[in-house]
């Protein structure tokens, strides 16, 4: 059997990948981009922090303190978005030997790891003063460290195997079965008992935060998923360096540099 | 069949099989998850009767009572309703109507004496005259219907 008909598009598609996700070619194509998405997200952070800390009222509970959500809820959502395509990244890789891709899931392993640990750490500040309490084993706060966990144990994988190839194909399995845990960390709050409150933010029903609180926290979340795409492309470009140190295009690089 | 399409299956069926174990996994293991038990819990005697267990719900509005660092109140889930007694510092808000979950044990059969106290904040943000606002035309409402 040749191919499934419906994988004829998708096999296309990593022809395309092949050809035009070519290392060198990308190496060049990110540099390009990195000052654009750099400048871009330096523009959402310097107004998202000035509306959220100056433009924003306070909370009719938490008066100031809750400003700190500017800083939380868009790692906490960064975490899970990085996971998912760390995770598409290793399974794209493992199945149709992209090597970018490969790259890719890699780079993504450390800053997803950052945003988790942001989010924990930022959520613990938050829960002092607000509910008492620096941790609790509740299902959301336990479900989002087992996240943390598996980063670090997805990197632990990638540094131990020094052929990058096995490495990848041994971590990828590693990133595919801890998926189960996003849907399990966004429904934490409704399946179960928690601490942590439900999502103010759904898609099917009406935000639970006021307009000029809202503004401010959209604005915060574009400017850190820019900051991931800023980072994954410099994490990349340095990535494809190390891998193809020994080729020609990389010596001369190098040369010209000097 | 080709090698990526065998590696696309045992990615696709692995998932699905790691999904249903952890589904099955999480449903035995449902209610040592629980975080807090309601007061209606409590009374059925679902909560653990003797030791330690958290016990969550709504302050209910005047149960309020302070004695210096001693607190009493009304711990509710709008069906039924246990007192608390808390000695210690509360956080910031701990507030009649707010959700709180306290930790501690049973004394007698409607009295639980807390541990630690921790509140719950709800889903919704917004500035304080918004807030006066709402109130204000609720009021109203209630007012126009009586």
């Amino acid at each position: 059997m040749g191919e499934f008909g419906g994988f004829a598009g998708v096999s296309r598609l990593i022809k395309f990948i092949h050809k035009y996700g070519a290392p060198k070619r990308f190496y060049r194509l990110a540099g390009r981009l990195v000052p654009w998405f750099a400048g871009v997200t330096a523009l959402l952070f310097v107004v998202g922090l000035y509306l959220g800390l100056y433009w924003a009222p306070p909370d009719y509970q938490q008066g100031d303190a809750y400003r700190i959500m500017f800083v939380h809820v868009p790692n906490a959502w960064m975490s899970m978005m990085a996971y998912v395509i760390m995770a598409s990244f290793a399974a794209t890789g493992y199945i149709w030997n992209v090597r970018l891709a490969d790259i890719m899931a890699k780079a993504t392993a450390p800053l997803g790891a950052s945003f988790t640990l942001t989010a924990l750490v930022t959520g613990s500040l938050w829960g002092k003063p607000m509910w008492g309490t620096w941790w609790v084993w509740d299902a959301r706060l336990t479900s989002e460290l087992i996240l943390f966990f598996l980063y670090v144990g997805y990197m632990a994988l990638q540094a131990s195997i020094d052929d990058p190839r096995r490495a990848a194909h041994a971590s990828a399995i590693l990133a595919i079965v801890g998926v189960v845990n996003i849907p399990i960390i966004h429904y934490s709050v409704y399946w179960w008992h928690t601490l942590h409150q439900p999502a103010s933010l759904t898609l099917t029903s009406q935000p639970k935060i006021y307009i000029t609180m809202l503004i401010p926290l959209i604005i915060m979340s574009l400017a850190f998923m820019f900051f991931y795409f800023t980072m994954l492309l410099v994490r990349v470009r340095s990535e494809i360096l190390v891998r193809e140190q020994r080729t020609d295009w990389v010596r001369k690089l190098v040369r010209s540099k000097r | 069949m080709r090698k990526q399409n065998k590696r696309l299956a045992f990615v696709l069926i692995g998932l699905t099989g790691v999904s249903i174990a952890t589904w099955l996994v999480l449903t035995a293991f449902r209610h040592n998850l629980v975080f807090f038990y309601s007061p209606t819990q409590v009374l059925e005697g679902k909560a653990p009767h003797h030791g330690i267990f958290r016990l969550g719900g709504l302050v209910k509005k005047g149960s309020i009572k302070k004695n210096g660092l001693k607190t009493t109140f009304t711990v509710t889930d709008l069906r039924h309703s246990l007192v608390v007694h808390y000695t210690g510092i509360l956080p910031d808000l701990f507030r009649q109507g707010q959700g709180v979950v306290v930790q501690g044990q049973m004394a007698g059969s409607s009295v639980f004496m807390a541990r630690q106290v921790l509140a719950k904040h709800g889903a919704n943000y917004m500035p304080p005259d918004v807030e006066a606002e709402l109130k204000h035309s609720m009021a109203m409402k209630a007012k126009a219907q009586s």
